[in-house]
């Protein structure tokens, strides 16, 4: 049997799972103070009358690290940071304690200026002055040449607790987003292994002993262990989460949409062939952009509990929440009202309900119905908009070659999955009013649990190879190999694989989900000087592909 | 966080899959250094910086500024189609006002293409500038446009294409053509004759700094913008003006490239040639894409960079201070050039002969056009090219009065259809393109 668990931000959904489906389902109330007692009584409830030595697999998905950057509450953080030409860095600066110092890589990965030893010293001299016990450290080009970083790390590794460099991140190039990355991983660093290792020591104590998984952003896992290098990844699981969990309704060989209403938004998806289209280049929220490996989802201000208004004779819905619905207590008229007043939805208090919306109703010269009825399709399509928006932006993303522009693919989605607690009532309505095939996922109120539950582990690795300077590396998983003037793409996609066969293990991979490898990205380039051929450069990026992990055919159903 | 304070517009299409051949120039490696750079800036997080697909452009388009023989698809490959579409992509950005300016880093390069095209010359089949500035004037109707070409090399396709043409002002600024290809852009070139001073063709000897550049800018490209009154500026930004460039023998830097993006404030750039791939285009387009964008440059500068060393010599100095003051002198002249060049209504041959260097390919051509007041002025285009084929090219300005457009209609009705491969008559009045 196995466990996942996704602790969101009103609610904490657990299900256990064997090869016959659901065996138990539980639903507590998060209380974001206390995450810890949070997860502790979800795992008690799910547990109890059952034998912890069956369980063969854990997987949480946790608001922590989100929690900690939307309240602030990170550990202080001190910066090294060397640019060398280009844009002046002291713009991505992510607190007081932020350097900038000499030393510069240029984009083939050779040395242009070194390091400073003195400037370094007198920097970590400084910092752990003030306190500081975490520090991250990030060159321009690193993940050509990380030779710079791991040169200040062993200056200044006395000095600190933890030390965290960019090419560790992600073989990804974009300095900025490496520096807020490598920033967020040092910032939330112990805040996540106190959290983790005490609901490792409890749940031992409960007798559950295998190792923890954790869920990612990109909706896959990372055992415990690594999560401790990266504890930024597990940032936004949540939506993966859900996301995860649509994939055995999803078509195949179609397109279809996911869509999350929750009651102040509604979370946005694209599956391809059940497979959830990741971020091109990582988590980006508002201002906030990372090299995080995430699945592609917009959050938009509509949702349930989105409130009301009349405005220049208009209906207004959200982008807000103001408290929830009438029906369940709160004091602005929401759509789960107008479920209400509908009569579709049979919970909350109907005259409550129908006090909200007979107040728009009078403003729209309606009866009480029409108006419910009107605010009901107006949410639908606001919806739908946002959700036609995305699939427009996405099918206008700039391709970099022929191949690639004239196979460019395009999205278009024959299916809708709904997932979240109005679902059923929505996809009624969405199929009425679009005529696209809309289903509202079975166990749609714990499908994020299951999600997580059967989330297999990913990762990603990039590897560059330059027969020039006669050398593969891979600069993430501190790899580099000398090569002969011969080696070829047979050569590379061979390490390559290897090296994600490695890591994936390593991540806590079972060995027999390990052939969704997928090579996103192959270029090959002739280096010419003054014109005849040098040698050439490779470059590739192959990734275990998002999906589930294999052997509970029966949940699906 | 930062921030554009001008909107800028990005396409970036470095065909990774097109070379002219292995180890041409003009190879897959090209923008591969630069893609790295502005990836790792993090250009496209900045906000105000939009990045936009390229489009490809469409036989129609291409008919609006070339004639191509024997057909548009002889002579086009994937690559070039997109790379032009990449330049019509930021202009419709710019001209729909989604942002304030926009820049194209695309390959194939194009300017030295010319209105009548056999196949490739110096790198380049269309002309990527040209078509985008005929889809501008006729999708959005815009009269006057600049096109200032600062690529090394002489931009005689460009040149050659609005040779004619009053409402667009060529400025091309390249080293001197007696130590460079193509081997024109000489002071005298002025424009045709209903159009002299229309064209301003700026030599700079070899050795030129990023001073020799400013100066240039400052005295003599920008005062002449000033009284011409574009409604557009394009700017061809070749990088081969760089002191690293192999191609060539010029001493201009980064800093120079950025600073002459924000004297010149061009609403359209597009990339033209630059070879050094290494060690100048990197920095050269960030430089760029931060002067666009109003944004600090002042950290864009190579790691070898030494201004001492490339300063340019006192005789160099002042060679280039007497070519900018013989083209403003022209500049001033330019009414009176038009009246002197000949009497309205005459017909006037000129013949040219034309190299493709790339595709080996010889042209000659006995041009025909009306003396006008009123309009650019008919003209046709009698071309043979070896190897290839004999075609007659009639071509109607977009401006055309009504006694050059019948005499565009009579050129093309009179050609003997028997005696060329081909006929075409362009009649940008009402943008149609015939053939017989």
């Amino acid at each position: 049997m196995i466990i996942g668990i996704d602790v969101g931000g009103t609610h904490t959904d657990a299900v256990l799972l064997s090869s016959n489906g659901i065996e138990k389902k539980v639903k507590v109330s998060t209380d974001s103070t206390d995450l810890f007692h949070t997860i502790l009584s979800g795992f008690s409830q799910l547990l109890d009358n059952i034998d912890p030595k069956k369980i063969k697999r854990v997987v949480i998905s946790t608001t922590l690290t989100t929690n900690a950057i939307v309240q602030q509450n990170m550990n202080p953080v001190g910066m090294i940071v060397s640019a060398g030409p280009g844009i002046d860095p002291a713009s991505f600066k992510t607190g007081k304690h932020y350097y900038c110092v000499t030393g510069s890589i240029n984009h083939r990965g050779r040395e242009k200026a070194p390091v400073n030893k003195m400037e370094i010293e007198d920097i970590a001299r400084k910092m752990k002055k003030q306190g500081i016990e975490y520090v991250g450290v990030v060159g321009k080009f690193c993940v050509r040449n990380p030779s710079h970083e791991i040169l200040i790390k062993r200056i200044s590794n006395k000095y600190f607790k933890k030390i965290f460099l960019g090419h560790h991140v992600s073989g990804n190039l974009n300095f900025p987003r490496r520096i807020a990355t490598t920033h967020l991983n040092a910032a939330v660093f112990s805040l996540h292994k106190s959290f983790f290792e005490a609901v490792k020591q409890s749940l031992e104590e409960k007798g559950l002993t295998v190792p923890i998984q954790i869920l990612k952003a990109d909706g896959g896992t990372m055992s415990l262990e690594s999560s401790m290098s990266f504890p930024g990844q597990t940032v936004l699981s949540g939506p993966a989460a859900s996301i995860m969990g649509a994939i055995p309704y999803a078509p195949e060989n179609q397109d279809a949409i996911v869509l999350d209403i929750g009651g102040t938004t509604t979370d946005i998806a694209f599956l391809v062939d059940k497979a959830p289209l990741l971020e091109p280049v990582g988590i980006r929220r508002g201002q906030y952009k990372s090299l995080i490996r995430s699945l592609r989802t917009d959050s938009k201000g509509i949702g349930g509990d989105s409130v009301v208004r009349v405005k220049d004779k208009e209906l207004v819905i959200g982008p807000d929440r103001k408290g929830p619905a009438m029906a369940f207590g709160g004091h602005e008229p929401t759509p789960t009202d107008a479920l209400v007043v509908l009569g579709l939805m049979d919970e909350g208090n109907l005259q409550n309900a129908r006090k909200g919306i007979h107040a728009i109703a009078l403003d729209l010269g309606l009866t009480d119905d029409e108006a419910a009825d009107q605010i009901f399709k107006k949410c639908c399509s606001i919806i739908l908009k946002k959700t036609f928006e995305m699939i427009d932006k996405l099918n206008s993303k700039p391709v970099y070659t022929v191949h690639e522009f004239l196979e460019g693919y395009k999205i278009s989605p024959r299916k809708i999955l709904l997932l979240g607690g109005p679902a059923p009532y929505f996809a009624k309505k969405i199929e009425e009013l679009y005529q696209i095939e809309t289903v509202a996922v079975p166990e749609y109120s714990v499908a994020n649990a299951i999600g997580a539950a059967l989330a297999r582990t990913t990762c990603e690795v990039s590897l560059n190879a330059d027969t020039e300077h006669g050398i593969v590396t891979a600069h993430e998983e501190d790899f580099a190999e000398p090569i002969s003037k011969t080696y070829s793409d047979d050569d590379l996609i061979e390490t390559a694989y290897a090296l994600l066969k490695e890591k994936a293990i390593n991540s806590g991979a079972d060995p027999d989900n390990l052939d969704e490898v997928e090579v996103v990205e192959f270029q090959k380039f002739n280096i010419v000087r003054n014109f005849s051929p040098r040698g050439k450069i490779f470059r590739t990026k192959i990734q275990l592909k998002p999906g589930l992990i294999k052997g509970f055919e029966k949940v699906l159903q | 966080m930062l921030k554009a304070l001008n909107k800028t517009g990005l396409v970036f299409f470095p065909a990774f899959d097109w070379a002219i051949d292995p180890t041409h120039p003009e190879r897959e490696e090209r923008l591969l250094y630069t893609q790295d750079q502005v990836t790792e800036e993090g250009i496209f997080d900045i906000s105000g910086i939009i990045e936009y697909k390229p489009e490809l452009v469409t036989t129609e388009d291409i008919r609006r500024a070339h004639f191509c023989a024997p057909d548009e698809e002889t002579i086009t490959t994937q690559s070039h189609l997109i790379s032009a579409g990449g330049a019509k992509a930021i202009a419709d950005a710019v001209l729909n006002k989604e942002v304030k300016s926009g820049f194209a880093l695309v390959r194939p390069p194009g300017h030295h293409s010319m209105r009548v095209s056999h196949g490739g010359r110096g790198f380049c089949h269309i002309n990527i500038e040209a078509i985008m500035v005929e889809y501008i004037r006729s999708r959005f109707g815009v009269k006057k446009i600049a096109i200032i070409d600062t690529d090394c090399h002489h931009g005689d396709g460009t040149n050659d294409i609005f040779w004619h043409d009053p409402d667009v002002l060529f400025i091309s600024l390249h080293q001197d053509g007696r130590t460079m290809y193509p081997g024109s852009g000489f002071p005298g070139e002025l424009g045709g004759p209903n159009a002299k001073g229309s064209n301003l063709n700026i030599p700079l000897p070899p050795g030129t700094s990023t001073k020799g550049y400013l100066y240039v800018i400052e005295n003599c490209v920008l005062p002449v913008l000033e009284e011409f009154k574009p409604d557009l500026i394009v700017n061809s930004a070749g990088q081969d003006n760089h002191y690293t460039d192999p191609l060539t023998n010029m001493n201009f830097s980064a800093q120079g490239y950025a600073k002459l993006t924000s004297l010149l404030k061009p609403d359209i750039a597009v990339l033209e040639g630059g070879y050094s791939i290494e060690g100048a285009l990197p920095y050269v387009n960030l430089g760029i894409i931060l002067a666009m964008a109003g944004l600090d440059y002042s950290g864009v500068v190579e790691p070898d960079y030494n201004p001492d060393r490339l300063k340019q010599s006192v005789s160099i100095t002042d060679k280039i201070k007497k070519t900018a003051d013989l083209i403003n002198s022209y500049w001033k002249q330019k009414d009176e050039l038009r009246q002197k060049a000949g009497t309205p209504g005459d017909l006037q041959v000129r013949h040219k002969e034309i190299f493709y260097d790339t595709d080996n390919i010889f042209e000659r051509q006995k041009e025909t056009v009306r003396i006008c007041r009123d309009c650019g002025g008919c003209f046709e285009i009698d071309s043979t090219a070896t190897p290839g084929g004999h075609i007659l090219a009639v071509h109607i300005p977009i401006n055309a009065c009504k006694t050059c457009i019948e005499t565009g209609y009579k050129f093309f009705d009179k050609a003997d259809a028997g005696k060329f491969d081909k006929v075409f008559l362009q009649d940008r009045t009402k943008d149609t393109y015939e053939i017989k």
